[in-house]
């Protein structure tokens, strides 16, 4: 049974679409079969995270609208053959798509796929309500930092009110992806740490994503983490978090600062 | 706790934590509220249609939150020459 998944969370700049890309080519990874789906008309950019940017020909508004077909619009990952993506478009805006139109278009997919990954545009706008409209699961992207957290609190309170599901009286399920955490600053309580978050937002948490210079790298080259550096502490956090999400039970980690007794005296110095 | 900590700035992760608490427990308050109305007006709209017939636009709630007593207002406006709907067994 196919699922419709929305990573969303109201803040732009938390990680939304590098978050889509890597749990989409994670849950790719391991078998399943994959579209991700932009939402952010007008402002597209997970065409460029997944490295594809050159390859767009028909996006989500021609099908919606019928200009073209979805196998037409469709991009199939040249590293992962399960893998696809289905881009926004650049040049029109978010009124072209319709309530209507996105139901139809989700419904095929469902058709054709194990998972449909629907990156949210930021805001509380008609395309973040269309992205999450359909949703049967949503991960929630958080940054521990106050503005953060507060739209995630507002689009949670919307999950659970503005969605099909919500308005059929069935709960929709959420899950907290906590990005960029420095485990050093939360130690020294210069940040929010993880149980902080946790106990305001009170969603189950899906994974912690380490700060990572691997994550700036992946998206230079055009690359998913997972896939870019798939050893890496933030790729691990990714694979983890996709395997939740295909129900296993794993323990989240929370990442800690590994330093040595040096690193230690000098990053004291100089706080 | 060593002697570099006397040092530092106090920090500010608790602050921060703490201004989230009080801000969210407000704010989920007033979107939950806003649903409430929706749902008050709603059914005070269905249960006066009953018996008279009223514009929907022309019923307005409002809910007032004081520290000693609140407040719910309804304002609907009647239209001058009242069609009564047939009374109902």
């Amino acid at each position: 049974m196919a699922k419709v998944l929305v990573v969303t969370s109201g803040k732009g700049g938390v990680g939304k679409t590098t978050s889509t890309a890597a749990l989409g080519a994670a849950l790719a990874q391991n078998g399943a079969n994959v579209v991700v789906v932009d939402f952010d008309v007008g402002l597209r950019n997970l065409d460029l995270v997944m490295g594809a940017e050159r390859r767009v020909v028909y996006d989500l508004i021609n099908v919606v609208q019928g200009d073209a077909k979805l196998a037409q619009a469709l991009i199939r990952d040249k590293r992962i053959d399960n893998l696809s993506l289905l881009p926004a478009s650049q040049t029109r805006d978010k009124d072209a798509l319709t309530s209507e139109g996105v139901e139809r278009v989700v419904n095929e997919l469902k058709e054709k796929f194990d998972w449909v990954i629907c990156d949210s545009p930021a805001g509380i706008e008609k395309g973040a309500m269309l992205a999450m409209r359909h949703a049967d699961v949503a991960v929630v992207v958080t940054n521990p930092e106050v503005s953060s957290v507060r739209d995630s609190d507002r689009i949670i309170g919307m999950l659970d009110s503005k969605t099909a599901k919500a308005e059929k009286g069935e709960r929709i399920e959420k899950h907290l992806l906590l990005t960029r955490y420095d485990p050093g600053r939360a130690a020294r309580g210069e940040m929010l740490n993880v149980e902080d978050v946790l106990e305001i937002l009170s969603i189950p948490l899906l994974g912690i994503i380490p700060e990572s210079e691997e994550v700036l790298r992946a998206s230079n080259l055009g690359s998913p983490v997972t896939l870019a550096s798939p050893a890496g502490t933030a790729a691990k956090a990714y694979f983890d978090a996709a395997r939740r999400l295909g129900g296993e039970k794993i323990d989240v980690v929370v990442p800690m600062e590994r330093k040595g007794f040096l690193g230690r005296l000098f990053s004291r110095r100089v706080a | 706790m060593n002697l570099f900590s006397l040092f530092k700035r106090k920090s500010s992760a608790p602050v921060a934590r703490e201004r989230l608490q009080i801000l969210l427990a407000h704010e989920r308050i007033a979107t939950g509220h806003s649903e409430l109305l929706a749902k008050l007006q709603e059914e005070i709209i269905q249960v006066i249609a009953r018996h008279i017939k009223i514009d929907r636009d022309k019923v307005h709630v409002k809910l007032d939150r004081g520290n000693d007593m609140s407040t719910l207002e309804i304002d609907v406006d009647l239209p001058s020459v009242m069609p009564l709907l047939p009374a109902r067994g």
